[in-house]
């Protein structure tokens, strides 16, 4: 099986060792993974910024760059969505072999914890606290990714899964709207980030980089600096050379 | 009704800053949140409910000319008036009208979010009639002379503390801090009113086709009050509100009050048809019902169709971060939360409330909770892409997004674009791990830190990996 790792935009600028966890992890399931070269962005910033076309032409250049791979897998719930649940919804007036070629896109992309729950044989990584998961919503109610995740992490030699209160509520990162409306988008971060504190986790971990740079970014502003935040597939992969978001 | 949502930056501002308000807003999750899910769980099958419930209203719609003609020829049928308004202007005026015609001076209501849409009142009393709210809620407002900032629990935002201090100010009695003490105090002063009315006022939460019904959900008892004592009842309704049967009425019924409010059924329902007969002891004399338009007719096919279906439980706003957030009144109109966000644009006009939609983290949750499966989040993105057509984003918007597609497309250039990025931000940042200004995303650093990176894009580092 051939596997294309779509990195996403984030991870490329912000945190290669979460590609670098996801490369390791889907490399354990035995798949030949491959990396397209000429990947960029999945398109959501358009999509939910009103410009579909733009959205449309990157959604027709994935197509091309992950045409030779069985399966497209994404560290992101929310672009793993875009691909699956938005992509289709964009071309229903456009010309039938572009429709096909985007449906069979969504119907073999994969966020990560739903590849690799059933797929992998082993974990590498081992980690000693307490952590807690942080639902992101893409993930969550557009993909239904709920226990994937947490799974994975049981299996983790030494860490222990305690659940915040709340689990599924917005962090108010929202993309676009973490930088339009940073005040509120802050505000919102402001409960989750109590939520993290009040479950006693040391670590805080989740399913979407947007998500967690935001909870991050404002726990270090708001002066928490010992509240650990990392990607669930890093934790999963080993943390050994990871700098983590403190 | 004066549309604000223009200011909603920074009446969000305020209302961030407004620690009474916070204090307030922080009752939503349990109060409505937490209700809402156990009413659901208690009732076990709820999503097929929902189901129901939306292809109830998608059949309604499907038919609503015929619909409407059947409900007008049922109501009159049974000593009901029936007209119809295209716009708000005009609504008033029938209204005013049928108070004239009946020769009213007093007026009581129960709550309304039709009417506030219309700001009925103020055309009432511009023409001298006397109007008092007598849901609870909203005769703290007109006191206070605020606009709801809930369209179930109008009056959220404010504290008990608040409400003895309007009491003891308006009412001149001993000052009662006890919520038990302040609702009789208010039912006091508001039960002769009710008898000394000639007319009452209403909105509708449905219409029945087959019967020519006003059906009514409250809780407080008044709208019964409102609707039985004076000889003139007036119901005001939005088109969208018919449904064809009352077994179609008994499906919502249940989902309504269970998204609203997590009860299993209001303290009160009412269904009133026609006026009351020659052997019957209560009801008015005279039933007149408008029926609004107000740019309804326009929504029906288009591109924010679903928006009809709504049955203004509030279940979305109860659950949006966004609105746990600021509340109400910064959205600006009538309608909050994410069903404001995407009614306020479709009625009002998207250029006069071009970043309602853009306020909304797309979370989901409004979508989950919908008693109708309205897709809110798809409709608030549709009008985002309205706006981009319609080119009422601002210059500096449209050329970002501009630059960010052009990059995007262009691989070698993208590449370039991110490794430089890469670079920057680990030199302002590597020490801390963390950067703290960031002139061209001021927007995110005001509040937050952004992450320095590790000087290289992903697949720099991969691609190093690979060949060393």
């Amino acid at each position: 099986m051939r596997v294309g790792l779509f990195i996403t935009c984030l991870a490329d600028l912000l945190r290669p060792s979460l590609a670098r966890a996801a490369r390791t992890l889907l490399a354990l399931t035995g798949a030949e993974v491959v990396v397209p070269r000429r990947q960029t962005c999945c398109g959501q910033p358009a999509l939910n910024a009103g410009a579909p076309t733009a959205a449309r032409t990157l959604a027709l250049k994935l197509v091309r760059e992950f045409a030779d791979c069985d399966a497209v897998v994404l560290p992101s719930g929310s672009c793993a969505g875009t691909l699956r649940i938005h992509f289709p919804g964009l071309f229903t007036e456009r010309p039938e072999a572009e429709r096909r070629d985007i449906e069979a896109l969504a119907a073999r992309t994969h966020e990560l914890a739903e590849f690799l729950e059933r797929r992998l044989p082993e974990v590498p990584g081992r980690y000693a606290g307490r952590v807690t998961y942080h639902d992101s919503c893409s993930g969550l109610r557009e993909l239904g990714v709920k226990q994937a995740p947490r799974a994975l992490l049981a299996r983790v030699p030494g860490l222990t899964l305690v659940e915040m209160a709340n689990a599924e509520d917005c962090c108010g990162f929202g993309g676009t709207f973490a930088l339009k409306y940073g005040a509120i988008s802050a505000a919102i971060c402001d409960r989750k980030c109590a939520a993290i504190r009040a479950s006693g986790a040391g670590t805080v971990t989740g399913g979407d980089l947007g998500c967690l740079m935001h909870m991050a970014g404002r726990l270090q502003r708001t002066g928490d600096t010992t509240t650990r935040v990392l990607h669930w597939a890093e934790l999963v992969a080993g943390t050994d050379g990871v700098q983590t978001w403190k | 009704m004066e549309v604000t949502s223009h200011r909603f930056r920074a009446a969000a501002a305020e209302s961030l800053a407004n620690t009474q308000l916070q204090r307030a807003l922080a009752r939503i999750p349990e109060r409505f949140v937490a209700a809402r899910a156990r009413a659901a769980a208690e009732f076990g099958e709820f999503e097929q409910l929902r189901a129901a419930g939306a292809a109830i209203r998608e059949r309604t719609l499907a038919r609503l000319d015929v619909l409407l003609e059947r409900f007008e020829a049922e109501a009159v049928r049974r000593g009901a008036r029936v007209h119809w308004a295209v716009d708000a202007a005009e609504a008033n005026r029938i209204v005013l009208d049928i108070a004239r015609g009946h020769g009213v001076r007093r007026i009581v209501k129960s709550k309304s979010m039709v009417t506030e849409e219309c700001a009925l009142n103020d055309a009432l009393e511009t023409a001298g009639l006397e109007v008092l709210e007598t849901d609870l809620g909203e005769y703290i407002l007109q006191l206070a002379r605020e606009r709801p900032s809930h369209i179930i629990a109008p009056v959220i935002h404010k504290n008990r503390e608040e409400v003895t201090e309007l009491f003891s100010a308006r009412h001149r009695r001993p000052r009662s801090t006890d919520i038990a003490a302040l609702c009789q105090e208010a039912r006091e002063i508001l039960r002769p009113q009710f008898f000394a009315a000639d007319m009452g006022i209403t909105g509708a939460n449905f219409l029945v086709a087959e019967t020519g019904s006003v059906a009514l959900f409250t809780n407080e008892g008044n709208g019964r009050l409102v609707t039985t004592l004076p000889r003139v009842h007036v119901a005001v309704a939005g088109i969208e509100k018919v449904v064809e049967t009352l077994g179609e009425l008994a499906a919502l019924a249940r989902l309504l009050p269970r998204s609203a409010t997590g009860q299993a059924i209001s303290n009160y329902f009412t269904l009133l048809t026609g006026v009351r007969g020659a052997t019957e002891s209560d009801g008015p004399e005279a039933f007149h019902i408008v029926l609004l338009d107000n740019g309804r007719s326009r929504l029906l096919g288009s591109e924010l169709h679903p928006i009809l279906r709504c049955i203004r439980c509030g279940a979305c706003l109860n659950h949006c971060p966004v609105y746990q957030t600021v509340g109400g009144h910064a959205y600006g109109w009538v309608y909050p939360g994410p069903m404001g966000a995407v009614w306020t644009p479709a009625l009002v006009g998207l250029e006069r409330a071009r970043e309602l939609p853009e306020a909304a983290t797309f979370c989901g949750q409004c979508q989950v909770a919908c008693p109708v499966m309205i897709p809110l989040p798809d409709l608030l993105r549709r009008l985002r892409t309205r706006a981009t057509a319609e080119r009422l984003r601002p210059a500096r918007e449209r050329l970002a997004l501009n630059l960010w597609g052009c990059a995007a497309r262009h691989p070698r250039l993208y590449a370039l674009l991110t490794a430089l990025a890469a670079r920057m931000l680990y030199r302002l940042g590597h020490r801390r791990g963390w950067v703290r200004r960031l002139p061209l995303a001021a927007g995110w650093t005001a509040t937050r830190d952004f992450p320095a990176g590790e000087g290289r894009t992903a697949r720099e580092v991969l691609r190093r990996e690979r060949s060393g």
